[in-house]
């Protein structure tokens, strides 16, 4: 099974009251459930990142719950209003509980 | 006047044991995807059957997906974002796949503006409705149509 791998893309430096894009990517293949395995002809069971959840410094500012109408590989940009440095927490939640991480700083001038 | 002595001619009895087995097709013959009724039903679900006002919401949708296994889907929400007036929550759903969910995002004043965007998986033409509820527990919606050319579900 390929790796899985998040990616986040926050900018380094930031102007006090600038909206900045956050964009936040993870290599999943988001099994519907509905797939079958082309050479045994089996179904590939459920597996999905079922929530994103971004913080700053401890506090939630964006939750995502993706269904599995989400495409493989699930990408996510939002807005967020810099106010003060820094640090992003991103979380991606997996069917079964297992939870992936990703961190950046942010320094508002 | 050639039509109405077929009609006649059919009995009652007939007539009702005729829909009663259309019926019966009509049901098995329901594709198992998602329909407008499954979005109306989430959307009344959600909203508690308050009444969803329009306007305020940009999307962002392809007219046409060639591939139906990434089609970008993105939105933005007019609103000051701020502790007394935020938009609480976005709902993507689709009408033409098996399920009719696709995402929801839950905002916070922190981000200073609403909008979102992400890529979703379409199985065939349909549409999207993107629902919006407001700190206020008011709603507003907007749809489109993407036309897909190749579907993006199962394989």
């Amino acid at each position: 099974m390929a790796k899985i791998k998040p990616r986040v893309k926050v900018p380094k430096k930031a102007a006090a009251g600038e909206i900045v894009e956050i964009k936040a990517l993870i290599s999943h293949p988001m099994h519907t459930g509905r797939g079958k395995n082309k050479k045994t002809g089996k179904k590939i069971p459920r597996k999905i990142i079922n929530k994103f959840v971004a913080s700053f410094d401890g506090q939630d500012v964006f939750t995502a719950n993706f269904e599995p109408a989400v495409s493989a590989n699930p990408y996510i940009a939002f807005p967020f209003k810099a106010s003060k440095s820094g640090a992003f927490t991103f979380k991606w939640v997996e069917d079964g509980g297992a939870e992936f991480t990703a961190s950046k700083k942010m320094t508002v001038a | 006047m050639k039509q109405t002595t077929q009609f006649s001619s059919i009995s009652r009895r007939h007539a009702l044991a005729m829909l009663s087995a259309a019926g019966a097709v009509v049901l098995a013959g329901v594709p198992a995807y998602a329909d407008g009724a499954a979005v109306a039903a989430k959307i009344k679900g959600l909203t508690g059957g308050r009444s969803v006002g329009e306007g305020d919401i940009e999307l962002d949708l392809p007219e046409i997906a060639e591939n139906g296994n990434a089609v970008k889907v993105a939105f933005s929400i007019n609103s000051p974002m701020t502790v007394d007036n935020y938009v609480k929550a976005v709902h993507v759903m689709a009408d033409g796949n098996p399920t009719p969910d696709v995402a929801s995002f839950n905002f916070t004043p922190a981000m200073g503006a609403c909008s979102a965007s992400t890529r979703m998986r379409l199985a065939k033409t349909q549409n999207i409705i993107v629902l919006a509820e407001m700190n206020d527990g008011s709603f507003k919606q907007a749809q489109a149509t993407v036309k897909v050319t190749i579907g993006g579900c199962g394989g």
